[in-house]
């Protein structure tokens, strides 16, 4: 009898809640670290952003409006799903990075997804204020969501790496448009199945697989999108640019990628929020 | 009649009531399936670069941009009016829209604020949307239209009597409306949501043409579904029927339920392949949109700009 021949899967993207192929009908082979074929993955095009980025835009005011525990809920639930598929996630790290760290890396992707989850109802405490004025009223300042964010999502470390870069978007509040590593997307396309299982609403995370170099000038000019964190992107400059043109908030981000083991702190937090600064007058 | 270039078989579809009943119901049976197929495979026409700029800025001359709500105000009038005069302040080539279109009693304020633009004011009329009152308080509506200055008028057919097949009544009623029009344009509204079968859609077309309506609209947009493409197949073909037997261009103007760009151009593709190039004018077909503006605007600027906008970018409306 003859061996079996196994059947490889064409994943699609992830746009609006929905598993669309990409616009263009493109698709592209991954390989694992060994260079050995693994799959096929949709290779999205500008359209396929834009879709993405109405997609968000839509999901934008339900998920702001959303109360911080609600959100704290959902990603706590998102985190259990990713428990759920632990073996999955631990195959495919380890299929597109190598060595023997899989297992730990998952365990610390899911962690940090907890740990962004926690933030949602602490972070106005942390970043808001009751400011002291020299006048008959109270002021308080509140951080609100930026908007839509852009991710160009870091291209070696596939999983723990996308993970600490997203869910602080969509702790925040804000919806994002991700695109993923080029070489390493299966992690994404797992974690794009276990958030469409999950309560997140459709929209709030839209993620493509594809070309950083081709995606990102497109994300940086559109005029829909409020913020881009473009630390999986070759040429940043260029992309500075391009985004100064809607005058977009672009995080500043170190030249190799960092230690995503490395323990995180609030800074990506305040980057998608916006002070929102309240006087009222005070009574009698 | 105002056709007096009828030829004979239609002059006699007029002469009573019986006649005009046989006159419609003798016209051909529309094959669903084709219409609908045919609709659905022209749809899938592609339109790129350069002609595509050329349809978005045919589509913006061609709409009638409308604001028919309860809550409608003189402000939001204005507004309107200075959208319709430069829809896109960030690029001034862009072409002004055909009409602005409102209820009666706030036509006056639109003609006021688009005196000298040759941008029109279309007025709905006849107890727009129902259509449900008697031929006095019809005309009364007519009138007010005229005298504030419109120089459009968009009635209503009664469909409860086209639907009874009372074809004599709603034939005369537009008569009288049309007549009371005076110079100004007469679009009269098939509402195709409520006549239920495009063989219906086909005869209310007929008998608005052969009552001497200038335009055929689809719907009221108060009712859904609102216009559809094959329902526009059959009424772009009953104007082109009609021009070859009487040599006399009519328009059509679907309203109602078309928000994008991609959908506007789809109608384009439509007007193209079964009036003719000739109908590519904004004489001779509309668009009853209120958002649809902002969405040709946004793809306008996609072209020319080379990046996408986003909805901060235009006026909210």
């Amino acid at each position: 009898m003859s061996e079996r021949v196994t059947v490889a899967k064409t994943y699609k993207l992830y746009i609006g809640g929905a598993f669309p192929r990409s616009e263009s009908g493109r698709v592209y082979p991954v390989q694992d670290n060994k260079g050995k074929f693994v799959a096929n993955a949709a290779h999205a095009s500008r359209k396929d952003v834009r879709d993405a980025v109405s997609a968000a835009r839509k999901a934008f005011p339900g998920w702001s409006g959303a109360t911080a525990y609600n959100r704290g809920q959902v990603l706590y639930r998102v985190a259990e799903m990713l428990e759920g598929r632990r073996d999955q996630f631990v195959a495919e790290v380890t299929a597109a990075e190598g060595g023997r760290r899989g297992a730990s890396i998952v365990d610390a992707a899911i962690d940090r997804w907890v740990w962004y989850a926690g933030w949602t109802d602490k972070i106005a405490s942390v970043l808001g204020a009751a400011n002291p004025v020299a006048g008959p009223y109270f002021s308080f300042t509140v951080p609100e969501p930026t908007g839509v964010v852009g991710v160009l999502a870091p291209q070696q470390s596939s999983l723990l790496g996308l993970v600490s870069v997203l869910a602080p978007v969509l702790a925040t509040g804000c919806t994002a448009v991700v695109v993923s590593s080029e070489e390493r997307p299966l992690p994404a396309i797992t974690l794009s199945e276990v958030l469409a299982t999950s309560d997140l609403p459709a929209g709030v995370a839209n993620i493509l697989t594809g070309r950083a170099a081709e995606l990102g000038p497109w994300l940086a000019s559109h005029g829909d999108v409020n913020a881009l964190d473009p630390i999986g992107a070759e040429d940043r400059g260029a992309l500075a640019r391009e985004a100064a043109g809607t005058v977009k908030r672009v995080l500043a981000v170190p030249a190799e990628e960092p230690d995503w083991t490395a323990r995180p702190d609030i800074s990506r937090l305040r980057r998608y929020l916006e002070a929102k600064t309240v006087w009222h007058p005070m009574g009698d | 009649m105002s056709t007096p270039t009828l030829p004979a078989s239609l002059d006699d579809a007029t002469r009573d009531d019986a006649s005009l009943r046989r006159f419609l119901h003798g016209l051909p049976g529309v094959d669903q399936v084709g219409v609908e197929a045919r609709a659905a495979s022209l749809a899938t026409r592609s339109i790129k670069k350069a002609a595509k700029l050329w349809a978005i800025n045919t589509a913006i001359s061609m709409v009638d941009l409308t604001t028919l709500e309860g809550a409608d105000t003189r402000g939001k009038v204005r507004a309107l009016a200075a959208k319709a005069k430069r829809p896109d302040p960030d690029h001034p080539d862009t072409p002004q829209v055909a009409a602005v279109c409102v209820y009666p009693d706030l036509a006056a304020t639109a003609v006021e604020n688009l005196k000298g633009t040759g941008i029109g004011v279309a007025s709905v009329a006849t107890a727009f949307p129902s259509g449900r009152s008697n031929r006095t308080a019809k005309l009364a509506d007519v009138a007010l239209a005229v005298e504030s200055g419109a120089s459009e008028v968009d009635m209503v057919i009664d469909r409860g009597a086209f639907l009874e097949g009372r074809y004599g009544q709603v034939f005369e009623e537009i008569q009288a409306v049309k007549a009371a029009c005076g110079d100004a344009h007469l679009k009269v509204i098939l509402e195709t949501g409520e006549l239920a079968t495009y063989d219906n859609v086909r005869r209310a077309s007929w008998l608005a043409l052969l009552a001497g309506g200038d335009f055929i609209k689809t719907s009221t947009g108060k009712v859904s579904p609102a216009a559809t493409l094959p329902v526009t197949h059959v009424m772009l073909q009953a104007v082109r029927d009609w021009f070859t037997s009487t040599g006399e261009l009519r328009g059509v103007k679907p309203a109602g339920g078309i928000r994008t760009t991609k959908d506007a151009i789809r109608y384009l593709v439509a007007v193209h392949e079964v009036a003719g190039e000739q109908w590519l004018t904004r004489k001779l077909f509309r668009f009853g949109a209120s958002s649809l503006l902002n969405d040709l605007i946004l793809q306008r600027r996609t072209q020319l700009d080379g990046h996408y906008s986003g909805p901060d970018y235009v006026t909210v409306d």
